[in-house]
């Protein structure tokens, strides 16, 4: 094993750099291909050149200002260079010195560098002038996504006219709407430090729809004693501030919601199974959690297989591992039945302890194959990212796939057990056993492939904790206690307590975390469960009936 | 009539003559065997139990104690409680904090304070260590915590009529919560290293072959005192009711008695006796910490009764010497190996040892006299016929 995953490490590693240096490489080509053809001088004149790489700070910005006011967008390599420290002078030369070659900013001619010329020296006021200068001018570029990220690297660099002046003229011809925005955040940012009254207090106006931490720092610096005087567009500032932090706060309550819904669906596809094997056959099996740990081995054997023997099509290894767990844990399960839980009918908390001995068991086993470290399980590359809704509300797209996915399982779940023979069989032999085997049912056959079912879901859970956490013997153990808590909060004998159960405590404890961290939640959430439990012994949903023992 | 059938004394109820000379003579390896032969015998002489020996017997002796807490309540009772290892380590925080307060200035950073809280930068004792330093409140405290804890949680489990599996997960799940909580620093018990290091027990340091043996003494002592209390318990007509509510809690309710208060009874009282053993384990074992508390550790007291034999008393306290004996040896000599025997265990206890090792050997012996009657029975009926024949004859 160690062997394959040190393959599998240097196989990922291999692709990064080969993927970056090829796109470095094709960039060094291009660019120096544009510089043989035409050189950095066809877009500036040479005394601009001179201006922007010679002098003292105040006239070089003066410059740059002139150079982006003319808005052509072919100064900006020359710009990138600067920037980028690669730009040295001597007396009223100007040369730009790259990986490959130097080159006389103000010929275009490749020559050799005097060896006594200096570097241009950038402040940090020259460093942000440079950049705001670029991204301003990239603003003009036909790609939308450059101009994308323009527009947002933009907001809070310092104001000035001419800026002004070109984000103006976008954002009057922008079409796209996103871009549209983020450019009318940068200008109103920028008129909130205009002269005429009437402009500071549009744009005060105009920011309070804003989502972005950014601009609430730069409205309270407004607030300041040498900020804002007039006392109207102070209003509208704090104003602008309240309704920020209201959409702010909103986001981060949407965030615990999310993150609550979350580990919600990751409780769900925990106790699902315990709700098949607990809820329906009063079968309480300790060696769940270790089901899903096995689900979670076999991901990360699927895993290996495909970067040894499919690398190519490593980046959907899931589609495989999902079955394969499912099949794998569902086996064992049976087996399990087979061999112990069967003679255990009817005496639960032997069953208890009987199926603790074959978690401890199973937890050993996994050491002695797997060794006692944890593994890696990557994600596929499509996993990584989110969905960017504001500066504090990113939903990570695994996060994302595991509440579709549990929403998956439950509905198959659901439909086997309310539309299929197989589901049938189970039901009623969890109503009346006798009578179920009086009309014929098979019910030693049910119970064992009930119990498979319940393990194989299990195993599926353990397909999802791979993609957020780590895999290691010890997987199950804790998450044993929530899922018990889980089915038994939500009543024995149905799916549906398990999916509000599971949905309540994941929500409750992520809003409880925000208040008192996470422990303290865990034990508060525990206490409140017990003391529910005391009220409602049946859970959420009971059966409705009488019952004797 | 009273005198021909006179009333047997508690002490005849309790135990028959043979077992009352078993008792004496474990009583007496405890007292003089182990003392004498770890004390004052050379270590060089075949006879010499060693230092390593005791400690572990003690430990033993310890987790024989909390076996029997759990056979009254899961035995006679028919509650499976997965919330033992708490009281445990409760009993041995409380007790831990006279120790900690025992080290006074002899700590690493030479404060009045404990290590860890001179490292939390805590000025003063928080106030649920006030009065620690006293010996007798110590005690007091290990009685009270575990006992008011099960029986506040007793109170309102059993009142809401929570048994069976239920019972076992929430009292796992209180476990848990309390593993949790003191696995934080901010607790004040030491977060995840816990209390270690102790110096002295009532001024005496701690370390010493007398002490481990004056320990291990008393632990001996109280268990077999504890043991014929459970008997008496057992065997009182009180004993009868819990029986009675293990095989069939409706009826009993149904009969007039409420359950409950028996129920809390003997709840209460196994949780203080974990209490107690807990703090005899902890200044033998030198440490205690959260992992005392884990659920895994709970459910393995389960696993010693289950061995022993249910509803024994006798039997839980050889499941706890054996599986723990078995565990030294196997982590020892088989490391990778004693989950597997642990697992197993557990599997064939279940399956095939209802009873435990004391079911399994009354069963052997009854068969063994069912065949000797059997060979009496044909030895006796062939003896007849020859009688028969011989009258026959005459």
């Amino acid at each position: 094993m160690p062997s394959s995953q040190l393959f599998f490490i240097r196989f990922k590693h291999c692709f990064a750099a080969v993927s970056s240096d090829i796109i470095h490489r094709l960039v060094m080509v291009l660019a120096s291909s544009i510089l043989l053809v035409s050189g950095y001088a066809s877009a500036l004149t040479n005394d601009e050149i001179t201006g922007l790489a010679i002098g003292d700070n105040e006239p070089r910005i003066a410059v740059l200002n002139s150079v982006m006011a003319k808005g052509d967008m072919s100064a900006i390599p020359f710009l990138q260079q600067l920037q980028n420290d690669a730009v040295k002078i001597k007396d009223k030369s100007v040369y730009i010195v790259t990986d490959t070659a130097t080159i006389d900013a103000l010929t275009g001619k490749t020559v050799d560098l005097p060896e006594d010329a200096d570097d241009v020296v950038n402040n940090n006021q020259m460093g942000s002038e440079l950049d705001a200068a670029i991204a301003t001018l990239n603003l003009l570029s036909s790609d939308s996504k450059i101009r994308l990220d323009a527009a947002k690297s933009l907001l809070g660099s310092e104001a000035n006219d001419s800026r002004l002046a070109i984000i103006k003229q976008v954002e009057a011809k922008e079409t796209e709407s996103k871009i549209h925005d983020a450019l009318a955040e940068v200008r109103s940012t920028i008129e909130l430090t205009s002269p005429d009254k009437a402009a500071r207090l549009a744009a005060a106006k105009a920011l309070s729809g804003a989502t972005n931490a950014n601009i609430k720092q730069m409205l309270s610096t407004r607030l300041a004693p040498d900020g804002e005087t007039d006392p109207e567009v102070k209003a509208a500032i704090q104003d602008a501030l309240k309704s920020i932090d209201s959409h702010l706060a909103l986001f981060d309550r949407l965030g615990q919601l999310f993150t609550g819904i979350s580990l919600g669906s990751i409780l769900l596809l925990a106790a699902l199974g315990l709700a098949v094997t607990y809820g329906l056959m009063g079968v309480i099996n300790m060696a769940h959690g270790e089901m899903m740990m096995i689900g979670a081995y076999v991901t990360y054997a699927v895993q290996n297989v495909f970067v040894q023997h499919f690398p190519g099509g490593f980046q959907w290894y899931l589609l495989a591992a999902v079955p394969s767990a499912f099949l794998v844990t569902a086996v064992v399960g049976i087996v399990l039945e087979k061999t112990v839980i069967r003679f255990l009918y009817g005496r639960p908390l032997e069953t208890l302890l009987a199926t603790w001995g074959v978690s401890l068991i199973l937890i050993q086993a996994v050491r002695t194959i797997f060794g006692a470290q944890n593994v890696t399980v990557e994600n596929p590359a499509w996993m990584s990212g989110g969905i960017d809704f504001a500066s504090n509300l990113v939903l990570p797209y695994n996060r994302i796939l595991i509440i579709a996915f549990a929403i998956g399982v439950l509905l198959l779940v659901w439909l086997m057990i309310s539309k299929t023979r197989l589901g049938l069989f189970i039901r009623a032999v969890t109503q009346n056993r006798g009578m179920a085997s009086c009309i014929g049912v098979n019910t030693s056959k049910v119970d064992a492939l009930a119990f498979g079912l319940g393990s194989g879901i299990a195993g599926l859970a353990g397909v999802a904790l791979s993609q957020i956490g780590n895999v290691g013997p010890a997987l199950g153990q804790s998450y044993i206690v929530d899922s018990f808590i889980v089915v038994v909060l939500g009543g024995v004998g149905q799916l549906a307590g398990a999916v509000y159960a599971a949905m309540g405590l994941g929500i409750l404890s992520k809003i409880l975390e925000g208040f008192a961290g996470a422990v303290l939640a865990k034990i508060f959430i525990l206490v409140m469960v017990i003391i529910f439990i005391q009220k409602r012994p049946q859970g959420l949903f009971a059966f409705k009936g009488r019952q004797i023992d | 009539m009273h005198e021909k059938f006179p009333q047997p004394t508690l002490v005849h109820r309790l135990y028959s003559s043979k077992a009352w000379a078993a008792l004496a003579i474990v009583l007496a390896v405890v007292c003089v065997v182990f003392p004498i032969f770890n004390l004052l015998v050379p270590q060089t002489s075949i006879f010499y139990i060693s230092d390593y020996t005791v400690a572990l017997c003690g430990k033993i002796l310890c987790y024989a104690f909390v076996a029997l807490a759990m056979d009254l309540v899961w035995g006679y009772t028919g509650i499976l409680s997965l919330g033992h290892g708490l009281f445990f380590a409760l009993g041995g925080y409380a007790f831990g904090m006279y120790l900690m307060r025992q080290i006074g200035t002899d700590g690493s950073y030479h404060s009045n304070l404990p290590d860890f809280m001179v490292f939390l930068d805590w000025k003063t004792y928080p106030w649920y260590w006030a009065m620690t330093d006293h010996f007798w409140f110590a005690l007091l405290l290990v009685l009270l915590v575990p006992g008011v804890l099960a029986f506040i949680f007793g109170y309102f489990a059993f009142r809401s009529r929570i048994k069976g599996v239920y019972f076992s997960i929430i009292t796992q799940a209180m476990t848990y919560a309390f593993m949790l909580l003191f696995f934080r620093n901010e607790t004040g018990f030491g977060g995840n290293n816990g209390f270690t290091d102790f110096k002295r027990l009532l001024d005496i340091p701690i370390t010493t072959g007398q002490m481990r043996m004056a320990l291990f003494v008393i632990t001996g002592l109280l268990l077999i005192v504890f043991l014929i209390i459970s008997r008496a318990i057992v065997t009182s007509k009180f004993g009868r009711v819990l029986t009675a509510i293990r095989d069939a809690e409706s009826r009993v309710m149904f009969s007039g008695y409420n359950p409950l208060h028996y129920k809390l009874a003997i709840w209460t009282f196994s949780a203080v006796i974990c209490g107690i053993a807990g703090a005899l384990y902890v200044p033998q074992v030198g440490i205690i910490n959260p992992s005392e508390m884990s659920p895994a550790n709970s459910i393995e007291i389960a696993i010693w009764a289950a061995v022993g034999g249910r509803g024994t008393l006798i039997g839980p306290l050889l499941g706890a010497g054996i599986v723990n004996g078995a565990k030294s040896y196997f982590t020892q000599a088989f490391p990778e190996y004693w989950l597997y025997f642990l697992g197993l265990l557990f599997v064939l206890a279940t399956l095939y040892l209802p009873q435990g090792i004391l079911g399994l050997f009354e069963k052997v012996k009854s068969k063994l006299k069912a065949k000797k009657n059997k060979a009496r029975k044909t030895s006796n009926e062939l003896a007849g016929k020859a009688a028969d024949v011989e009258a026959g004859q005459a």
